[in-house]
């Protein structure tokens, strides 16, 4: 047996804008264990929802996390709605789709742009981060703000998109849409992205399934699980399927995230085909009683989000179970075996939100 | 909007119940802890063709022992340690134990403790 060594990565790394921990176990260059550490900038924001009434909470929930905001509120929302019985108007769902949908494509090209960064394509990073402008600068134009939306609320949401503005963003997107696929088409067609990518970091349905991933990752090993089927918002009348690969490696992991792109734009196109004048939000009375687990799919994968009241307007508990938590046992089984040069690329194919995790 | 179930059930019966689940399929979803004025709650997730179950076990206090289930399910591991670190409750036999070392939070258990609503100043 050649002789281990136990190389530290992170909590700063270049390729980590947010602190995570792993003890990397060494035979030569070969990784044959990692151990992760997290919890470096833990906010213990799940504790706030006992002294903020729940209303308020709306706001926290989606200061957790400054990719996904709108779906980490959105999900607060339909937990407590749930609770409370409360019935959202269809326009309302709507909106909240596409504003989900809006959500995953610049955290998709957020993604590609890292990626690209971590394996020295830097104009291909800047690519993708370039586009990522344009989707930011449409969430400014309808809800006010590029990182927290603060469009979601109980009982529906907070503003109106005008017919005239819905038509216009969707000829924006369609024209993004083309430059989407054309630098997709660099991700999976060049030769030196598919040589750092192709076979590295392969994860079986199996393990995938026993290990408990979500998104992209669980999806890139074959596995066709994706909580928009469940139909929350409106993603149960726009009608799509969700994407899959077989591969299991970093390629699969990539080509969903790209091929999301694609899916996300004609979500967005079918939402406003289908939107029809009507109230975006309904009085909410009363206080939320009773325990509910509230389901959605972010950029990352399967948020949960429970909820526990007692009928008061503070609420005795929320959990929030982000999806880079749940991808942290996949990613440790991704790395047993791979190169020490590979663990950065590897550690990026989950797409880590820290932020999420030190909730 | 979804089928979901919670079930309450004894500790006793926790890791037949588990293994019941993980050889029919399910995924583990999540483990996460509640606490209630005089109890605390333990809730295990589990989610197979987006169906949702849940288990319930009750604690009075954090001196009750509960085995782990990261011997059925790997990733519980990550939660267990959460649900220690954070609400100090004493699982045993985690697969990977980071002996309270797993969150650096400023305040050990900070999730067992009371707050006080917002407006209302602590004596301190």
């Amino acid at each position: 047996m050649s002789k281990r060594t136990i190389v530290p990565f992170g909590p700063q790394h270049p390729v980590l804008p947010e602190p995570i921990h792993l003890d990397l176990v060494l035979e030569d260059e070969k990784v044959v264990e990692a151990i992760p550490s997290i919890g470096f900038v833990h906010r213990g924001l799940e504790k706030l929802v006992e002294k903020r009434d729940f209303i308020d909470f709306t706001y926290v929930a989606e200061r957790i996390c400054g990719i996904c905001s709108f779906i980490h509120g959105l999900t607060y929302c339909m937990a407590v709605e749930e609770l409370m019985k409360i019935e959202v108007p269809e326009r309302a769902q709507y909106l909240r789709t596409i504003w989900s949908e809006l959500s995953r494509i610049h955290s998709h090209l957020l993604w590609l742009g890292l990626t690209a960064d971590a394996f020295g394509f830097e104009n291909l990073f800047m690519q993708s981060w370039r586009l990522r402008e344009y989707i930011l600068d449409i969430i400014e134009e309808t809800t006010g703000g590029r990182v927290i939306f603060g469009s979601a609320k109980i009982g529906g949401v907070r503003r109106d998109i005008t017919p005239e503005k819905l038509d216009e963003i969707l000829k924006k997107i369609r024209s993004y849409q083309k430059e989407m696929l054309e630098i997709g088409s660099y991700f999976l067609e060049d030769s030196t992205v598919k040589h750092r990518l192709q076979g590295i970091g392969i994860l079986s349905k199996e393990d995938a399934q026993a290990l408990g991933a979500v998104g992209p990752m669980l999806r890139a090993s074959g596995v066709s699980m994706d909580i928009r089927m469940m139909g929350y918002a409106a993603y149960g009348k726009v009608g799509f399927a969700p994407v899959v690969e077989t591969a299991g490696d970093s390629y699969a992991r990539c080509k969903v995230r790209i091929r999301e792109l694609d899916q996300s734009v004609d979500i967005i196109e079918k939402c406003v085909q289908q939107m029809k004048e009507g109230p975006v939000e309904i009085k909410v009375t009363g206080f939320p009683n009773g325990e509910f687990f509230a389901r959605s799919e972010q950029p990352r994968g399967e948020v949960i989000y429970y909820a526990k009241a007692n009928g008061t307007k503070f609420l005795q508990r929320m959990r929030v179970r982000t999806p880079t938590f749940a991808n942290i046992t996949p990613l440790l089984s991704v790395l047993k075996g791979c190169q020490l040069a590979d663990v950065p690329i590897l550690v990026l194919t989950i797409d880590p939100c820290i932020s999420c995790a030190e909730r | 909007m979804t089928q979901q179930t919670i079930t309450e059930i004894s500790i006793g019966d926790l890791l037949n119940k588990v293994r019941a689940f993980k050889y029919e399929g399910w995924r583990l979803v999540q483990i996460c802890c509640t606490k209630l004025p005089d109890v605390l709650e333990l809730q295990y997730s589990f989610d197979k063709d987006y169906v949702f179950n849940s288990l319930k076990i009750v604690l009075k206090d954090t001196s009750t022992a509960v085995p782990s289930v990261s011997g059925i399910y790997l990733s519980a591991f990550l939660y267990e340690n959460e649900i220690h670190d954070l609400f100090g409750i004493n699982v045993q036999g985690i697969a990977v134990d980071y002996k309270g070392e797993f969150y650096r939070t400023q305040v050990k258990h900070g999730f067992n403790q009371e707050v006080q609503p917002a407006g209302e100043k602590s004596n301190e």
